[in-house]
């Protein structure tokens, strides 16, 4: 493997299949972009399996000095090759779930979808901070596209707010980089990461950054962008949205947020902590009364996300992991929820939760898929969904037991509008003729559910494969973090500190054994 | 300082007044179509020549004593000489549209070109001036010819109107910049930049601070920065589209250029009373001029309010007053020409099926579906025009903001960026009329195969691909910043 460049290879071959779909027809344009995704896939999977865990920090590290001001500079550490993992199993599935959907403008579809991986990968793995910014704009031009040629109704409306709301909020990030490398002397991320600039500089730059990350992740309350963007976004467009570009802010604060500026992530600390409480409350309850199932599995995701972001706050490494494997298992998901939704938005053209009912009776496999991402969703046992939120809450627990039964609520608050959406489309009366006569999953929609469940229950049976690559990682960010660690509220009176720590560990791995 | 030299140095300057006077000889006895179009590629590839006569002085980093002409009135600096071949590219991409225009209502007269090559001369002269007379002459002879170019189609009353404002208008900024030149001379008793320099150090009295202002005005109206920027979008509207490629690109460079060479040089050591408006004029720039192209349904005026908010951002390297900025302004100024000679030539390439140009942006919508190049060439000049990654506008507002923060203007730079949202939303609109919008089937016509060219190497070098220059700029940048304040 040594010397093959293989994360250029994966940034190329999307770029050169997304060119290649703008020159041909439908039907070939359909299969190149299948092909090089699965390719991709392919890569992805080599590159996992090369992976050494527990060897050195950044891996298949490449640098080409190209540009004047910045370098191009990838490599990848364990948190960037599970999102990566994450970007090129999805897409596939994109691409299928697009299959019979988009019938118009079927090459710039595909082109749209290919340059989006080209630009998500690029953000993973960039190890050049403006690289990495480059590749996060960029991805507004394809996204913007998406919405707004292949979106519903208003989607135009939605295709500006999208764009102007994420544009807005990461401008001023552009400033606070430019501003860090003139102060630190280099714009390569491993060095930054560990380069401690003074505190008081630290808060303006901690709130520049979070102005992007907060809108991109999204927190409450600049989420409203959010179920505008995927309601009037085709079905890909929304898993793609919710699935990885979501990750994205939260990949902000674990890569730039939290070790560039630990001082003042922990000064901010409590602000996050206020954002995601009233984000998990909030969001679930406007979930709750919902009438359109896109918009329902929106409210939700900005619920889950502010479960990444109590865990990342939480600096310990309980908190850190959860909040990873949140990312990772709501990237699948809630994927997998708009697949769903996209499946029988497909056979009635109609979102509305009411024109369903009773589906389980005429799409019995339908219905079971469904129900086990509802499961998944709100964190079951033995599915994805569990193991992050557990440990996320875990590690909230050990800094603030208020923040912690707040979001737990959360956790009642997302099983009560799961459910009852799971028991008004799939469950009751078939109250609709046509609702009726839907016939259940084809070949095709199998194969684009059947892989994301398997995933949902290998992480939630055992989640150690996809931990243990980012184990190292963790336990790096976190002993950068310890110096500025908040001292939890939960003032442990046992005489033997031992013991205490013994219950964290078994906390820790809970989910893991 | 003998005369061989002084020669030598003003080489593309002697060549651009004889050949444009032997062009007019000729354009004197050929009135046909073929002989105007003879006289166009004649004039482009005297354009060649001077380029290729002015590109060592940029490669060698000329500076100093050794640049200077005619007993210093005249200096070729790398600087000058940068500016010097973006405004030759820029007269070029101007020449080479202009026949397949004109040809259609059999307006194109050889003048076109001989005017193009005085102005370009006039252009020349202001890049390369050393003192405010060779400023007035280059100013005067360029705006001389952009203001028949502006009125070259006679008999369209819209092209005859933007020659009057631009002329009336012209003057009176030429007034304005006269006025505050002969203050300056009063009060720095010389008339050239070093000598100014000299004598306008440490405490400046209020006369001067008025000559100071009024020739910074002066400017202001040449680069249509605001306040100054009303004649604009009328002037752009007007004028025939392959004259609004011209002045949208070349006499901006120039300005430019001459705006940088008197603030640094003649006011170089009076930063502090400079600075304030020029960063005014950047931040009004930016923002009127996008506020201003939100209710636009004239791509012709769209790009001219565009081009008044790209000028903020070229200010702001002004504004930094350090090599560095200046050196950014060089390298966004390159990049603009780019994005503004393919925006225009998209513009010049929406025709309808009689060859009739449009330029209301509700014909070209829906375009994306039968013009697909031409649509994604347009749009991606309109996201970088934007300054959204990873096109190669990006770049130049990066730099841009980079010298800032390194000269610890921070604010400047964030209140800049962020202004910079504003603009998105209309370089979008035009996106989402070209790609979501339903098609209104107007824009069908044919475009010429030059054109097309023309476009495709604008595209190239806004693309991603223009990253692989950023080497090459920055290193011919800061040789030209330096060859200007250290002399």
């Amino acid at each position: 493997m040594a010397g093959f460049p293989i994360l250029s290879v994966m940034l190329l071959v999307p770029l050169l299949a997304a060119v290649a779909c703008l020159l041909v027809e439908a039907r070939a344009a359909r299969w190149t972009a299948l092909i090089a995704t699965l390719v991709n896939l392919g890569l992805g999977l080599v590159l996992w399996a090369n992976y050494d865990v527990g060897g050195a920090q950044w891996q298949f590290v490449e640098r080409a000095s190209l540009f004047a001001g910045f370098e191009w500079k990838l490599g990848i550490d364990g948190i960037a090759l599970m999102l990566i993992m994450l970007s090129v199993f999805l897409m596939p599935i994109c691409i299928g779930a697009s299959w019979e959907a988009i019938e118009k403008r079927v090459g710039e579809y595909m082109a749209a979808f290919l340059l989006m991986e080209t630009l998500m990968i690029g953000v993973f793995a960039a190890q050049d901070i403006f690289l990495f910014y480059i590749m996060f704009e960029a991805g507004l031009i394809p996204m913007y596209l998406i919405i707004g040629i292949w979106g519903g109704q208003d989607r135009i409306y939605a295709s500006y707010k999208f764009f102007l709301y994420t544009l807005l909020g990461s401008v001023l990030m552009l400033i606070a980089m430019l501003w860090m490398v003139n102060e630190a002397g280099t714009t390569d991320i491993p060095t930054l990461m560990a380069y401690d600039f003074d505190p008081k500089v630290q808060t303006w730059l901690w709130l520049a950054f979070f102005a992007s990350f907060a809108v991109k992740m999204p927190m409450w309350p600049v989420h409203t962008w959010l179920p505008d963007a995927h309601v009037q976004a085709p079905t890909a467009g929304s898993v793609i949205l919710a699935g990885v570009l979501l990750k994205m802010g939260g990949y902000g604060f674990i890569r730039f947020s939290l070790p560039m500026f630990p001082e003042a992530s922990a000064q901010f600390a409590p602000l996050v902590f206020a954002l995601s409480m009233i984000a998990v409350v909030v969001t679930s309850l406007i979930a709750l009364v919902q009438h359109d199932m896109k918009k329902l599995i929106a409210y939700s995701s900005v619920a889950h996300m502010a479960i990444v972001t109590i865990g990342l706050f939480a600096f310990n490494p309980q908190g850190l992991e959860g909040a990873m494997i949140v990312m990772l298992s709501h990237g699948l998901v809630s994927g997998a929820l708009f697949l769903c939704v996209g499946v029988i938005y497909d056979r009635l053209h109609t979102r509305e939760i009411d024109r369903y009912g009773g589906l389980s009776i005429n799409m019995p496999y339908y219905a079971l898929f469904f129900l086990l991402f509802t499961m998944a969703s709100i964190g079951l046992p033995g599915t994805s969904g569990f193991v992050g939120e557990f440990l996320s809450l875990a590690g909230i627990y050990q800094v603030s037991s208020w923040v912690a039964f707040v979001c737990t609520t959360g956790i009642i608050l997302g099983a009560a509008y799961m459910l009852y959406l799971y028991r008004r489309v799939a469950f009751g009366d078939q109250k609709n003729a046509d609702a009726a006569a839907m016939p259940d999953l084809d070949k095709r929609e199998w194969f684009l559910l059947a892989p994301i469940a398997a995933v949902v229950m290998w992480m939630g049976v055992y989640p150690e494969s996809f931990m243990a690559p980012m184990r190292a990682d963790i336990a790096a960010l976190d002993a950068r973090l310890a110096r500025a660690k908040p001292e939890g509220d939960a003032q442990l009176t046992a005489p033997k500190p031992k013991a205490a720590t013994a219950t964290e560990e078994h906390a820790a791995h809970g989910g893991a054994h | 300082m003998d005369f061989v030299q002084s020669f030598r140095l003003t080489a593309p300057e002697v060549l651009f007044s004889l050949s444009g006077l032997v062009l007019l000889l000729g354009a004197a006895w050929s009135r046909s179509d073929a002989g105007a179009r003879i006289i166009t590629w004649l004039a482009v590839a005297v354009l060649a020549v001077a380029a290729a006569l002015t590109a060592p002085t940029l490669l060698s980093g000329a500076k100093g004593p050794a640049t200077l002409a005619f007993s210093g009135l005249f200096a070729a600096t790398a600087f000058a000489a940068l500016a010097k071949l973006l405004i030759f590219a820029a007269a070029g991409a101007s020449l080479i549209v202009a026949p397949a225009f004109f040809q259609r209502t059999r307006d194109y007269r050889p003048e076109y070109p001989v005017l193009v090559l005085f102005a370009v001369l006039g252009m020349c002269l202001m890049v390369s001036s050393t003192n405010l007379l060779t400023l007035y002459i280059g100013l005067e002879l360029n705006s001389l010819a952009a203001y028949v170019l502006a009125a070259f189609l006679r008999n369209d009353d819209r092209s005859a109107e933007a020659g009057l404002k631009y002329f009336v208008l012209g003057s009176l900024a030429s007034g304005i910049l006269l006025f505050g030149t002969s203050l300056t001379y009063g009060f720095a008793g010389t008339i050239d930049y070093a000598g100014i320099a000299n004598a306008l150090t440490g405490k400046i009295s209020t006369g001067a601070v008025f000559g100071l202002v009024f020739v910074f005005a002066g400017l202001a109206f040449k680069i249509s920065a605001v306040p100054f920027h009303m004649w604009t979008p009328d002037v752009y509207e007007g004028a025939p589209t392959p004259v609004t490629t011209f002045f949208a690109s070349a006499p901006k460079v120039a300005a430019l250029a001459l705006t940088v060479i008197v603030a640094m040089t003649a006011f170089g050591n009076q930063v502090a009373a400079w600075q304030p408006i020029v960063i005014f004029a950047a931040l009004a720039s930016i923002v009127v001029g996008a506020l201003g192209a939100i209710g636009q349904t004239n791509l012709k005026r769209l790009l001219a309010y565009s081009s008044i908010n790209n000028v903020g951002f070229l200010l702001i390297g002004l504004a930094v007053a350090t090599p560095k900025g200046v050196a950014a302004l060089l390298i966004y100024l390159a990049i603009y020409v780019a994005m503004t000679i393919g925006g225009f030539v998209a513009l010049l390439m929406f025709k309808d099926a009689d060859g009739e140009p449009v330029e209301d942006l509700s014909d070209i919508a829906g375009i994306s579906r039968h013009r697909k190049v031409l649509a994604a060439c347009f749009a991606m000049i309109m996201f970088s025009l934007a300054g959204i990654p990873p096109l190669f506008g990006f770049w130049g507002k990066f730099v841009v903001f980079q010298a800032a923060v390194e000269a610890d203007m921070i604010a400047l730079a964030a209140i800049g960026i962020a202004a910079s949202v504003i603009g998105a939303f209309y370089y979008l609109k035009v996106v989402k009329v070209m790609y979501f919008d339903e098609p209104a089937m107007k824009a069908t016509g044919k475009s010429d195969w030059m054109h097309q060219a023309l476009l495709a190497i604008c595209a190239l070098a806004i693309s991603p691909a223009g990253y692989l220059l950023t080497k090459c700029l920055d290193g011919l940048s800061l040789a030209a910043a330096a060859s200007l304040i250290t002399p």
